[in-house]
């Protein structure tokens, strides 16, 4: 694929924290309604990617270019109007949900809409309303957060992302934080995403799931790409030693 | 026990309870509450030279008696051609004072919000400012509401100070009564509960606050 067919294209993101360098040299394409898994040892700097995508980090180098824009070099000044553009793109599913305890479900989700993007009130609650039947979640509209189970929580999360409408999904561990029963009903949502071409970025421990929803694999370590590409490959017949050894510990904690 | 005068002076304090003490306090409170905000968001603006006259005026104000700061106010300043009446200076001395204890219990509160709150917030596309209004503060509050009770409660009664600069409220109309009646521990006795009252309805309404405010979070 050449790159001016991807919706996103990272090329050499790098960013250290103090004198710890987390990513070294990324590259990314993301092609349209495409899922990226991206999976690795814990401190391997996946979620760093994700929150640099979202310019909730700033990188030290390298480029993040959207097709049509914004299109950000990070080797040069960059202006933080700049960086936050990035931000217009994309919507972020937290491992915590970081749902707004002091509002109701409704209430998490217009925000964004109503407050930033400056939708129109009525249109915004009946987007939401749609959305939260979508993910079975209609009758919970007016509860608080802490009412509802961390399941309940993360889809919520998942309709909050939706509702800006952005053109790339970023999940940060969606499940990690979720007791096991409760994992399936989330990602369920994240699948149905996947089937209806949502373009999506998920770092994620389930492997199964990764080699199930997603159209690619990235193996991330030590803040490089060790190697990507279709999961059956990277997760069943990984060329790399270092991703043989990581699937393998997750295959087998024991 | 003279039951007459305790009858004839209620009236006079209370009225200054009204229209001095209640209306002195909620005016230095309100002020003090704004000042504190600026000097919290000054301190963890992670600006040094902002942080550091936040930090300055916090150590001044706690480090000096309200007493002096009132005088300095209200006796001092007119010596360099600044003559401000009482009730205006009052209000500056104790919204002043009130702002540098606050100021820390604000900054307090705000730092208590998870920062994956913050974040959320950015990533829905608010700006610094947008998601401190939005999202921070109405968490903060319910954080500080304890607090600033403590504090609001104290200024009430610090306002008695406001008597040695002629500001007419309770306190200085205990003083000229019992100065003229000579019955200083019945009518000083009699103001202390009359203070006491008014700090046991704030209580009562820390307490309807703090339940309202908790709705909103988990137990």
């Amino acid at each position: 694929m050449s790159p001016t067919d991807a919706l996103l294209t990272v090329t050499g993101l790098q960013k250290s924290f103090g004198g710890n360098q987390v990513l070294r040299s990324i590259d990314l394409d993301l092609a349209d309604g495409q899922v990226t898994a991206l999976v690795g040892p814990s401190g391997s700097g996946k979620t760093t990617v994700l929150r640099c995508l979202n310019g909730l980090e700033t990188p030290d180098g390298g480029t993040v270019a959207f097709r049509g824009g914004p299109s950000v070099d990070f080797g040069a000044k960059v202006s933080r109007k700049e960086a936050l553009s990035l931000r217009d793109r994309s919507a972020m599913v937290f491992q915590t949900y970081n749902l707004f305890p002091h509002m109701t479900v409704l209430e998490n989700i217009i925000e964004g809409p109503v407050r930033v993007q400056k939708r129109a009130r009525k249109d915004a609650v009946s987007d939401a309303e749609r959305l939260l039947d979508r993910v079975g979640l209609a009758d919970k509209r007016n509860d608080h957060p802490f009412n509802l189970s961390g399941g309940q929580q993360q889809r919520v999360g998942i309709v909050r992302a939706l509702a800006l409408q952005p053109d790339l999904l970023l999940f940060d561990e969606p499940t990690s934080a979720l007791d096991p029963e409760l994992v399936g009903e989330v990602l369920t949502v994240i699948k149905e995403l996947a089937e209806e071409k949502w373009t999506m970025v998920i770092v994620t421990h389930e492997l199964a799931f990764a080699r199930e929803v997603a159209d690619e694999v990235v193996f991330m370590d030590g803040g490089v790409v060790v190697e990507h590409g279709h999961p059956d490959q990277v997760l069943r017949n990984p060329r790399e030693e270092r991703t043989r050894r990581f699937v393998q510990r997750l295959l087998n904690p024991f | 026990m003279d039951w007459e005068l305790l009858r004839t002076s209620f009236w006079p304090m209370l009225s200054g309870g009204l229209t001095g003490t209640i209306p002195l306090s909620l005016a230095s409170f309100v002020l003090g509450l704004a000042l504190a905000l600026v000097v919290a968001l000054m301190r963890i603006s992670g600006q040094p030279v902002l942080s550091a006259i936040a930090r300055f005026y916090v150590s001044v104000i706690r480090g000096t008696p309200l007493l002096v700061q009132l005088f300095v106010i209200f006796y001092g300043l007119p010596s360099i051609g600044l003559t401000i009446n009482p009730w205006p200076s009052a209000i500056i001395a104790f919204s002043l004072n009130v702002a540098g204890y606050a100021a820390e219990i604000v900054r307090a509160a705000i730092l208590s919000v998870p920062k994956g709150q913050w974040e959320a917030g950015h990533t829905i596309g608010m700006s610094r400012s947008l998601t401190l209004r939005r999202i921070i503060l109405p968490q903060a509050a319910r954080v500080s509401v304890p607090p600033l009770s403590n504090t609001f409660i104290s200024l009430v009664k610090d306002t008695s100070l406001a008597s040695l600069i002629l500001v007419t409220e309770l306190f200085r109309e205990a003083q000229q009564i019992a100065s003229f009646s000579q019955e200083f521990l019945l009518l000083y006795m009699e103001a202390a509960a009359i203070y006491w009252v008014f700090c046991l309805v704030l209580s009562s309404g820390q307490s309807a606050l703090e339940k309202r405010l908790d709705r909103y979070v988990a137990h």
